[in-house]
């Protein structure tokens, strides 16, 4: 028997449908209950005091520290790196036999999961060149795993840098650097900057890489020899070791708004930058 | 002079350019260094198929642990491949271009919620919830699988969805012209064209699954066992290591190098058959 196709129709909206709005509500369900949980704990007493007995009571200043310091480290030395790279491949270069390995390298990279860093900052960084847990392997570390994200959506963002104000550059008789320093990046920083957020966010829901890289002391990081707590590491310490639901999710509480607060700055960031661009 | 400076300014960029391919290396070198010989001193069969882990003893076996890793991928993508490549479809195809422009950003935004926050969710609402209706300590196979295919829903939705867009609206004006509903518009022809980019969502998401370790850690039970059903606790590759990686020391942490190794390869084979399916597209 043959189904009328108006019917296979109907059939195929419901249950699409359907699909659709058990994922946005199953996401959406995640958010809302860590938030609903969480958010009645937190107050000003919770975010600038110092954590009691392994973080059973008292507050999450520390981790808060750590939360902003690593992630900015961690951008510090792979902008230059990810934004030299992306200059390189768009302006210095055409597209060669080199260029594809080194963005298939790029792409490798970024597929590499976060515990497969977290080995390696432990071998290399703590273990080999004896820098032990703390806030400088951490950052390599992270470094290492953000560096894709940012080559590519600098890359993406140079070149949609229109050729003309290139030539209009060189006509004017500025050199290759003058050029990428005066023209291309100025109009390609927006998408740079996309970039960068999203790498903080990422850095900043990141457990696996930091945990055997950074440590996990609760102590205030005075140097960047020191080992530091990120609060998504102090989540899983307080979650998994059942030390205190209440400031379990309260921590959570907070990672989540800020983890969505900054992919949703990178978001409104690259909205404009494109409405900007398709003027 | 100035000659001088541009020549100084390619060779550093040039340098630079390969940061990201030599920390590959790097990293790639450092765990194939410390886990292949390891792996060849235990022999690989007896490494990849024991069934008995006792690093105390001198027995690494880490079948368990591969079975139960394949097992969790696989329950993730049953959850997370057709309620995604669902989600991706109707949000193209039936739903208003404002609606999906608020849809897709939000769920997107979901993308970054961190790992450890969607293991907790499973720890204290899926888990408590399996133990009761379906038995088992709760922490299972079962969660696991459920908690990872909900977390590859953004990666399989975001990837699907531009695959989906990328089809040129002459195919879908061409099926409407002969007759065709949406819904077999869909089917015989969009799904057709954007084939290798679904494709792609999957698998990437089979490696974000495989490789996805803190939210597997507080699910999945961490027994060290082959899983008879799916509410026995299991352990993956992931979470062996980074369970036994604090106190391991000598063979033991070799031991985690040589898991590290297996779990190296197999995604960077699943990424690069990501890869070139989505190149395929772009070709055509």
């Amino acid at each position: 028997m043959r189904v009328s196709p108006k019917i296979t129709q109907v059939l195929a909206v419901t249950v699409l449908g359907a699909a659709t709005i058990l994922t946005v509500a199953v996401l959406v369900f995640v958010i809302v209950f860590v938030l609903v949980k969480g958010l009645p704990w937190v107050d000003w007493e919770f975010l600038f005091s110092y954590p009691q007995d392994m973080g059973k009571s008292g507050g999450i200043f520390p981790t808060l520290v750590g939360t902003f310091l690593l992630p900015l480290l961690a951008i510090a030395i792979a902008l230059p790196l990810g934004l030299g790279t992306a200059v390189y491949l768009t302006e210095y270069t055409r597209e060669t036999q080199l260029t594809r390995t080194l963005r298939f390298g790029t792409d490798c990279l970024a597929g590499i999961p976060s515990i497969i860093f977290g080995l390696f900052g432990f071998i290399f960084f703590v273990v080999k060149l004896k820098m032990g847990w703390c806030l400088l392997s951490g950052a390599l570390t992270l470094a290492i795993m953000v560096l894709p994200t940012i080559i590519r959506t600098s890359e993406e963002a140079i070149r949609a840098v229109p050729n003309a104000y290139r030539e209009v550059s060189f006509s004017l008789g500025a050199t290759r650097w003058e050029t990428v320093l005066k023209v291309v990046l100025p109009n390609a920083l927006p998408g740079i900057v996309t970039g960068v957020i999203l790498s903080i966010g990422r850095s900043i829901g990141e457990t696996a890489a930091v945990i055997f890289t950074a440590g996990s002391s609760l102590r205030m990081p005075m140097s960047v020899f020191d080992s530091v707590r990120t609060m998504s590491v102090h989540f899983y310490i307080l979650a998994r070791e059942g030390i205190s639901n209440e400031n379990a999710y309260a921590t959570a509480a907070v990672l989540i708004i800020s983890v969505l607060l900054v992919n949703l700055a990178a978001y409104t960031m690259m909205h404009r930058f494109i409405a900007k661009r398709s003027k | 002079m100035k000659v001088n400076g541009e020549t100084l300014v390619k060779g550093v960029l040039t340098a630079v350019a390969f940061s990201a391919l030599a920390s590959l290396l790097l990293i790639a070198v450092f765990i194939f260094k410390e886990g292949f010989p390891f792996m060849l001193k235990v022999g690989f069969s007896d490494f990849l198929f024991s069934s008995t882990w006792n690093p105390q003893v001198g027995q690494f076996g880490i079948f368990p642990m591969i079975v139960a890793s394949l097992y969790v991928t696989f329950g993730a993508m049953l959850i997370g491949a057709p309620l995604g490549v669902a989600g991706a479809i109707f949000l193209n195809e039936f739903v208003p271009r404002p609606v999906m422009r608020v849809i897709k950003p939000t769920i997107e935004l979901l993308a970054g919620i961190p790992s450890v926050v969607f293991g907790f969710l499973g720890v204290m609402v899926l888990a408590p919830f399996i133990r009761e209706h379906m038995g088992g300590p709760g922490l299972s196979v079962l969660a696991a699988s459920v908690i990872l295919g909900i977390m590859v829903l953004p990666t399989v939705i975001s990837i699907s969805t531009d695959a989906i867009s990328a089809v040129p609206n002459s195919y879908r004006e061409g099926a409407f012209a002969l007759g065709a509903t949406r819904w077999q518009s869909v089917h015989m022809v969009i799904l057709k064209a954007a084939r290798s980019g679904i494709i792609a969502s999957i698998i990437l998401a089979m490696g974000r699954s495989l490789g996805e370790t803190m939210a597997v850690i507080m699910v999945a039970g961490n027994t060290v066992r082959v899983p008879h059903a799916v509410t026995d606790p299991v352990r993956t590759l992931t979470a062996n290591i980074a369970l036994e990686m604090a106190n391991a020391t000598g063979m033991a942490r070799e031991a985690l190098f040589a898991t590290g190794v297996v779990l190296f390869v197999v995604i960077m084979i699943l990424n690069g058959i990501a890869m070139s399916a989505m190149k395929g597209r772009g070709k055509k």
